[in-house]
């Protein structure tokens, strides 16, 4: 084994995974700048005060800005993460923590990696049939409850594998001195995982920001500042969908500022809810 | 109570695969286990770092005599043969009160890994008990029973009795947190919460809602001064907890076990993750809070259960060996399987 050609040979190999590993990262990294380098150099030359703060005009030569859209996609997202948040925690709480015993445990750990699969397409069409054909008429309603419906086993399953990191003697410590499971659960167990429960949570969220074939056939779109979710409604994804796709240069440049206009958004979002879910009380 | 060899009748279990080490095998069957003992029950106090209590420093050795010859050896064959094995209690337990019995108390991991044996032991009020004995032979096990916490586990089953101030722990209707309440309980590695060195103290009275702030002060400094912390973190209780050193995370974690006021006191190992002065200040709080608590301590430290413990009970494969004063235990044990363990010839 100690051959001296067998040495070379290892030192050789080592010496090319690590230049190649480097080599990947730097392609990485340099993929990421060119595709963000791109749409920031288009994007901000067609982004002005009067793209945050106007309307669509209707017009493809002056075509205002996307302010409804804008306050479209964050209502949207709102209701989705109001919806799904709770329901995807809860759901993975009790992955992690009650269904040792329970039957429905694999069940639903399998249905939540199948969901997470689901093309967003498909739960477009489910929106649609359920909530759309129903009350007759597109809605705001059915959009942000596809975008939950995405959000709902992606929060799940991150939940209960950041809990599933949590050390038992936590949860031993506090049942040894007299804490029920669930205040346990709450005032423990979670807040160790907080950091990474958010983290989950807002690739959870950033996900469904980006998301257009959910609200195609649910929201739609709207040109109007919407507020009521009960009416189609404006979104920044489709309103980007719907200029990119059309033939109007001025338009096409408004997409690419809608483009990096949610990037930003939910690089903001991400950012700040970091910051806020930061524990103070960090193990070492 | 029991004499220095009750006889009880537990039934005949599964065998289990032997792990009788070779050195216990090889000991000699009774020869003459010692009944002369210092009648004082004062712990043997050493400070840390002292070597280890030469079973020879007795004053003089008493003649050896055997009380039974015949029931050790057939104890010591029952053990080689994986049977249930009578305890060899000495009667100075029978002179405290006992505020925990242990009877007959059988666990089972699952239908067939069988964990304790019939462990009959009374927990003497307001002293500090070891328990010492080879990894695995039921210690942390048996501690784990006496407030519950091997109910987290599934597949546990129970048998036998474990009687706490007069009420069954595994009686149908008692309350479970409660009991725990009235147990602290201290682990092998410091656990304390991810939050301030405040929440972690008054962690048990926020389970009962308190919110009355002076209480939650007073309680927390006056658990803090019990845990011989308070002058180290006065001036920082509202910091994360994490910041604190090894060994001041376990006495933390001590405070937060008697801000609760419990009767009795768990511990499981509490040193075994400290450095030797951490672990001497653990020992010193120890030694302080005998009298006010009742104290279970595990520990695979003979020196350490002979520094701060007043009985020390013997542990083998799931049975309770000998159990009395730490000192006869020590210098004088009846059972020839207790003198090779705790002179270190196995385990």
């Amino acid at each position: 084994m100690g051959t001296p050609l067998y040495n070379t040979l290892s030192r050789a190999r080592s010496h090319t995974a690590f230049v190649l590993s480097i080599a990947f990262t730097i392609t990485i990294l340099l993929l990421l700048g060119l595709v963000i380098g791109y749409i920031a150099f288009i994007g901000l030359k067609s982004l002005s005060l009067d793209f945050f703060t106007k309307l669509p005009t209707g017009d493809p030569h002056n075509p205002g800005g996307m302010f409804n859209a804008l306050v479209g996609t964050t209502i949207l997202i709102a209701i989705a993460g109001a919806v799904g948040i709770p329901i995807g925690m809860l759901t993975g709480i009790y992955l992690c923590e009650y269904s040792a015993n329970s039957f429905l445990a694999t069940p639903v750990r399998f249905v939540c990696d199948v969901l997470a699969g689901v093309p967003s397409i498909v739960v477009g069409i489910l929106g649609y049939e359920l909530l759309v054909v129903p009350l007759g008429h597109y809605n705001g309603w059915a959009g942000a409850l596809a975008l939950a419906f995405i959000m709902i086993p992606i929060v799940a399953r991150t939940t209960e594998e950041m809990l599933r990191l949590v050390p038992q003697s936590y949860r031993e410590a506090s049942i040894a001195l007299g804490a029920t499971k669930a205040w346990t659960i709450l005032k423990v167990v979670v807040p160790a995982a907080s950091g990474s429960i958010v983290t989950g949570i807002m690739l959870a969220v950033a996900r469904v920001a980006g998301e257009t074939a959910p609200l195609l056939f649910t929201a739609l779109g709207s040109r109007y500042l919407e507020k009521d979710p009960s009416h189609p409604f404006p979104s920044l994804t489709k309103q980007i969908y719907d200029y990119a796709t059309g033939p109007y240069p001025e338009l096409k440049r408004q997409a690419w500022a809608g483009i990096l206009v949610l990037i930003a958004m939910i690089f903001t979002l991400n950012l700040t809810m970091r910051l806020v879910a930061r524990s103070k009380h960090v193990a070492s | 109570m029991e004499n220095s060899t009750s006889i009880d009748q537990t039934p005949r279990m599964p065998p289990i695969p032997p792990a009788a080490p070779e050195a216990l095998r090889r000991a000699p069957l009774a020869q003459a286990p010692a009944t002369g003992h210092d009648p004082s029950s004062a712990p043997v106090r050493a400070q840390p770092g002292m070597p280890p209590l030469p079973p020879q420093a007795a004053t003089s050795q008493p003649p050896r005599l055997s009380p039974d010859q015949r029931a050790e050896n057939e104890r010591t064959a029952a053990v080689l043969k994986e049977l249930p094995a009578n305890t060899c209690t000495h009667p100075e337990i029978a002179n405290e009160f006992a505020l925990l019995q242990v009877s007959n108390f059988r666990l089972y991991y699952n239908r067939t890994a069988q964990a304790l044996h019939g462990i009959n032991m009374d927990i003497a009020r307001g002293k500090v008990t070891a328990m010492i004995g080879p990894s695995g032979c039921g210690k942390s096990t048996l501690l784990r029973s006496m407030n519950r916490l091997n109910d987290l586990i599934d597949g546990v089953h129970i048998e036998g009795s474990m009687v706490f101030d007069g009420q069954d722990v595994y009686a149908r209707n008692v309350d479970v947190i409660e009991l725990r309440k009235r147990m602290g309980m201290v682990f092998q590695r410091s656990n304390p919460f991810p939050m301030s060195i405040f929440e972690n103290v008054v962690y048990a009275l926020r389970i009962d809602g308190e919110k009355n702030k002076a209480v939650l002060n007073e309680v927390c400094e006056r658990s803090l001064r019990g845990a011989a912390l308070w002058d180290e973190v006065k001036d920082r209780l509202h910091a994360s907890a994490f910041g604190l050193s090894g060994g001041q995370q376990q006495r933390l974690c001590i405070a937060r076990a008697i801000a609760a006021d419990p009767q009795v006191l768990l511990m499981d190992e509490p040193c075994s993750a400290l450095d030797p002065i951490a672990t001497g200040k653990i020992e010193d709080l120890i030694y302080e809070l005998r009298g006010k608590y009742t104290i279970i301590i595990v520990t695979h430290n003979m020196q350490q259960a002979a520094r701060v413990s007043d009985y020390t009970a013997f542990m083998y494969i799931g049975r309770l060996m000998e159990y009395g004063p730490t000192n006869k235990l020590f210098l004088n044990p009846l059972l020839k399987q207790t003198e090779a363990y705790v002179t270190g010839r196995f385990g």
